[in-house]
C-alpha cells in the first residue's frame, strides 16, 4: 500500500501498525512523538492498536524545547 | 497621532507597502509585544520588532549574558558578558530605535506572575528554552485570551506555530504534557546552529507584525517546521477539533497554572554548589 509519511509517498506492507511505522521511519524519541493520521491526532493509548491503510497521510510532530 | 518627518523616513519601506501603509505603521507604533526569553529566539525577534517600531516591547529573562550565548544571541555583545540579558537587550534596542519603549523584567515567569505580566500586551513571543516555561506560557495565554507565537529550535531544526484565541489549536492541543525531564534533549545537551535562532525568531517577529497590522494568514492551525540540513520548510496542518483540549477545549480540566519541575542545568547546579 502507499501512504504519505511527512509529505513523502512511501510503500509499506498492508496491515502495517503504527508502532511498526514509527520503528521503520526511525522516529526520534518515539515515546514522545505526537502522531496525526489524516489530520487527526492519535491518542497515546491508541498508538499500539492503530493500523494504517492505503492512502493514509501520517505526520510526526516532535517536541522541540530549545530557544535560548 | 501623526508621525514625525523622521518617523516617516525611518519607516518608509513599511509605509510604501500597500498592506502596511501609514495606518499599519501607526498600529505598530501603538502595539505592545512581550518577549519571554532574550536568547536565541528572543534576540532576533526583539531586534526586528524594535527596528519595525513596535511601540512597547517587554522582555522577560532572569539570566545574565554568558560567553557561550554569543554564538547565536546577536542582541548581546562580548562587552555585555555578565550583564542581565534584559539590560543588554534594552541597550541594543534603544540604540537601534528611540521610538521604542523597552520594559525589562529581570525574572523567571511562573504561575504567580505570568498572567499579570502578559495582560497588558497585545501579543506574546515564546523564546524560552524549556518545556515547563513553554506549557506555562501556553496555558497563561489561553486563560488570558492572548495570541502568542510558540517556537522551538534544536540542532539544525526549528518549528513554530501561532495561537490566536478561538481561531485554532493551542500548543497543548498538539503536545498534551511536558515530556519527562531529560527525555527530550535540550540545546545545551544537543547543540543548535546559531543562525537557527535567526530564522525562527525572525519568523516569530513576522507573525507578531502580521497580527498587529492584520495582513495575510498566520500560522494558526499549522506547524511550520524547518530543516536546515535539507533546506526544507514544511507546513503541517494541525487537527481542527480543539474541543477535547484540557486547557482550550470546551470543558477544560486545567483551570489553574502549573509550575512543572524546572530543569536545573549543570551550570546552574554547579553555581549553586559553589555558593554553598
Amino acid at each position: 500500500m502507499t501512504i504519505t509519511v511527512a509529505g513523502e509517498k512511501k510503500e509499506y506492507k498492508d496491515g502495517l501498525t503504527l508502532p511498526e511505522l514509527i520503528d521503520a521511519e526511525q522516529v526520534e524519541t518515539p515515546e514522545y512523538v505526537t502522531v496525526s493520521i489524516n489530520d487527526e491526532f492519535i491518542l497515546t493509548e491508541n498508538k499500539a492498536s492503530t493500523i494504517l491503510k492505503e492512502g493514509d497521510t501520517v505526520e510526526f510532530l516532535y517536541f522541540m524545547g530549545g530557544g535560548q | 497621532m501623526a508621525m514625525t518627518d523622521e518617523q516617516i523616513e525611518r519607516y518608509s519601506r513599511h509605509i510604501i507597502l500597500k498592506e502596511v501603509g501609514a495606518k499599519g505603521q501607526k498600529k505598530l507604533l501603538n502595539a505592545k509585544v512581550l518577549i519571554i526569553g532574550a536568547g536565541g529566539l528572543g534576540a532576533p525577534a526583539a531586534m526586528y520588532l524594535a527596528a519595525a517600531g513596535v511601540g512597547t516591547i517587554g522582555i522577560v529573562d532572569a539570566d545574565e549574558v554568558d560567553l557561550s550565548n554569543l554564538q547565536r544571541q546577536i542582541i548581546h555583545s562580548t562587552a555585555d558578558i555578565g550583564k542581565p540579558k534584559v539590560k543588554s537587550a534594552k541597550e541594543t534596542m534603544n540604540a537601534m530605535n528611540p521610538d521604542v519603549e523597552v520594559k525589562t523584567y529581570h525574572k523567571f515567569v511562573d504561575s504567580t506572575n505570568i498572567r499579570e505580566l502578559i495582560r497588558e500586551y497585545d501579543f506574546v513571543i515564546d523564546g524560552t528554552d524549556n518545556f515547563p516555561a513553554k506549557f506555562l506560557i501556553n496555558d497563561a495565554c489561553v486563560m488570558e485570551k492572548k495570541p502568542f507565537s510558540h517556537a522551538g529550535i534544536i540542532r539544525f531544526k526549528g518549528q513554530l506555530m501561532t495561537y490566536v484565541p478561538g481561531e485554532g489549536p493551542c500548543y497543548r492541543c498538539v503536545f498534551k504534557n511536558p515530556p519527562p525531564k531529560d527525555a527530550v534533549p535540550t540545546c545545551k545537551q544537543a547543540g543548535v546552529i546559531g543562525a537557527m535562532g535567526g530564522v525562527i525568531g525572525s519568523l516569530q517577529a513576522m507573525e507578531a507584525i502580521k497580527y498587529i497590522v492584520g495582513v495575510g494568514e498566520l500560522l494558526t492551525g499549522k506547524l511550520l517546521t524547518y530543516d536546515a540540513v535539507n533546506q526544507e520548510f514544511r507546513k503541517i496542518k494541525l487537527p481542527t477539533d480543539t474541543s477535547k483540549c484540557p486547557v482550550c477545549g470546551t470543558h477544560p480540566t486545567i483551570t489553574e497554572l502549573i509550575d512543572y519541575e524546572q530543569e536545573i542545568c549543570e551550570e546552574t547546579a554547579s553555581r549553586f554548589e559553589a555558593e554553598r
